[in-house]
């Protein structure tokens, strides 16, 4: 209790230096929004007037902290570009994010494991040779030369689905998630293989010591061996690093994203960077740090869950 | 070298020394001009006279490639550079004086490893524009937490052995102990550290590069030639297919090169 107290704690301290480190670097950006706004209608005294509605011309303390506090209460601003609050640019685009990353960390996990296992079990040399030689390719594959491979022979030579045709949530539920079927498989490929290759030699790290031998001298084959006794061990830091995945699964739509035309938070952080449209960006960069940040407090909470040893480091 | 009785050092090498000659080669000389366009010869697949094809210019692929990954490369190797000093120097003086600001300093450092790369890139290419010298100070900024909490493990052990106590007997000064002393002993542990930063730089140029804030054309650089090849993947499929190789041919060498480093 005292661990996640301390685990809690330690969230909020950096949530807080989150807000104010985005915060500060979208101020410290050379460049006057209000002129950037009016573009061509640009007068001193409109400038004027537009720097108070938007209250730029309070100190940067009193900024902080009336944006924080109304992205608390959320409501993160008004986008430069738009004219609507940030909320409405927002608006249907967390979901595709969340619903990719949370498809490419399911892919991660269930393909990942296994493989794991497997490629620990197998013992024909050939068989196991290929295993590690394949997986070390796939994990050098970039996310979105992955998403590329996808679309080429999913999308234009099985014509399996239509690249830059995202059907959308609203549309049709079962279409939409199967069109997200393949940018998850391209985050989650290369990490699934980083996954199985962690669990490989964390099974067979174990496999040498002593347990391992008395288990197979009660008779035990190597399977049952791994099964019963190996694979609860094996699996400690293998489940610190999947909750540490789900962060990378969140950055990885990032890229993937604009292979595949979604709609997502990505690709739209990107566009507004493009734009110099910063509040939406400092909200995106905000909500999606803040998001690793509790992913990894999950993780050392789950971690010290399963593993009661780590309380003590 | 005992490394070379490893299996992954010895593929390592082997696919990095290919992709370095490659590189080296492009420098110097390629079959074409990588810029020069022709209107007769858009799209031709791949045959005797361009091995990888042409492009929706008519350029050549394989020059293209070939000055494309020494573009990366160079961008990678200033980047690990630059990670690399700076993480010397952080790492360096908070391994050896410890205290207060080593705790603070290393704690920023955690914090920073725990986001992804790609964020805080984006946020950086934010505040300094896009562009190759810009995603070189991005990148080589963001390496260099890594470099230093490894430089740091390393030189707090190095700091209690019996030769540096010596050096300090002898009047040497901390910064000719840390330099002359100190560094040349860490530098095994560092290579595969290197190795890992060549790898992670490669990827973060390409990706960059890709979402067309890195590189900027005409210039050839793999990330960049991918992000134009995806627009072209029905009619020029080795396009995408040659840059997506070269970049997995890099990032799986110098991948190698850290696991045969470390494995020992």
């Amino acid at each position: 209790m005292k661990y996640v107290l301390k685990k809690t704690g330690l969230l909020l301290v950096s949530l807080l230096l989150i807000s104010v480190l985005a915060f500060l670097a979208f101020s410290v950006i050379p460049g006057d929004p209000a002129t950037k706004i009016l573009g061509t209608q640009y007068t001193p005294e409109r400038a004027e007037q537009l720097r108070e509605e938007l209250g730029l011309n309070r100190s940067l303390v009193e900024r902080y902290l009336s944006w924080l506090s109304d992205f608390v209460r959320g409501d993160p601003g008004t986008s430069y570009n738009y004219f609507i609050p940030v909320r409405e640019v927002l608006s249907g685009k967390i979901q595709v994010t969340v619903a990719l990353s949370l498809i490419s960390w399911l892919i991660i996990v269930l393909t990942g494991l296994p493989l794991g296992v497997f490629m620990a079990k197998e013992q024909r040399p050939r068989l196991g040779r290929f295993g590690i030689v394949s997986n070390q390719v796939v994990m050098a594959v970039p996310p979105f030369f992955m998403g590329i491979l996808l679309t080429y022979f999913f999308g234009l030579i099985l014509k399996l689905f239509t690249p830059g045709n995202f059907p959308g949530f609203e549309e049709s539920l079962p279409q939409t998630l199967f069109y997200l079927l393949f940018p998850a498989l391209a985050i989650a490929l290369p990490k699934a293989a980083g996954v199985a290759k962690m669990l490989r030699s964390s099974i067979l790290k174990e496999m040498r010591l002593d347990y391992v031998r008395t288990a197979y001298s009660r008779g035990n084959s190597r399977w049952d061996v791994i099964k019963n006794h190996v694979l609860r061990n094996a699996m400690l830091p293998v489940i610190t690093f999947l909750a540490m995945t789900m962060a990378d699964a969140v950055a990885g739509s990032i890229i993937v994203e604009q292979v595949f035309a979604l709609p997502g938070l990505g690709r739209l952080l990107l566009a507004s960077i493009g734009n110099r449209d910063y509040p939406v960006a400092q909200c995106i960069v905000v909500m999606i740090a803040a998001l690793v940040v509790f992913m990894n407090y999950l993780a050392d909470i789950i971690s010290q869950y399963v593993d009661p040893r780590v309380r003590l480091n | 070298m005992n490394y070379m009785k490893n299996a992954n050092f010895r593929a390592g090498v082997a696919i990095t020394s290919f992709m370095m000659i490659v590189i080296l080669i492009g420098l110097f000389w390629t079959p074409y001009d990588p810029n020069a366009m022709s209107g007769s010869e858009k799209f031709n697949p791949p045959g005797l006279s361009h091995p990888f094809g042409t492009d929706n210019f008519g350029r050549d692929i394989f020059s293209r490639v070939m000055q494309g990954a020494s573009a990366t490369f160079a961008i990678a190797a200033a980047t690990v550079a630059i990670g690399l000093a700076g993480g010397l120097i952080i790492g360096g003086l908070t391994g050896y004086y410890g205290g207060w600001l080593d705790d603070l300093l290393m704690r920023i450092n955690d914090s920073i490893l725990a986001f992804p790369a790609i964020l805080l890139a984006l946020v950086m290419v934010a505040i300094l524009g896009k562009g190759r010298m810009n995603i070189i100070i991005s990148l080589g900024i963001l390496f260099m937490p890594s470099f230093a909490r490894i430089v740091r493990t390393e030189v707090a052990k190095q700091k209690n052995t019996d030769y540096v106590r010596n050096a300090k007997l002898m009047g040497a000064s901390d910064i000719r102990i840390l330099c002359v002393h100190i560094f040349p002993n860490i530098l095994t542990v560092l290579l595969s550290s290197v190795a890992i930063g060549f790898n992670n730089a490669v990827l973060a140029e390409a990706s960059m590069s890709y979402l067309g804030l890195g590189v900027q054309p005409p210039d050839p650089s793999l990330g960049r030639m991918l992000n134009e090849a995806q627009n072209f993947l029905t009619r020029a499929p080795w396009y995408a297919i040659s840059a997506g190789i070269a970049i997995i041919l890099l990032i799986l060498g110098f991948g190698l090169l850290n696991e045969g480093l470390s494995d020992e």
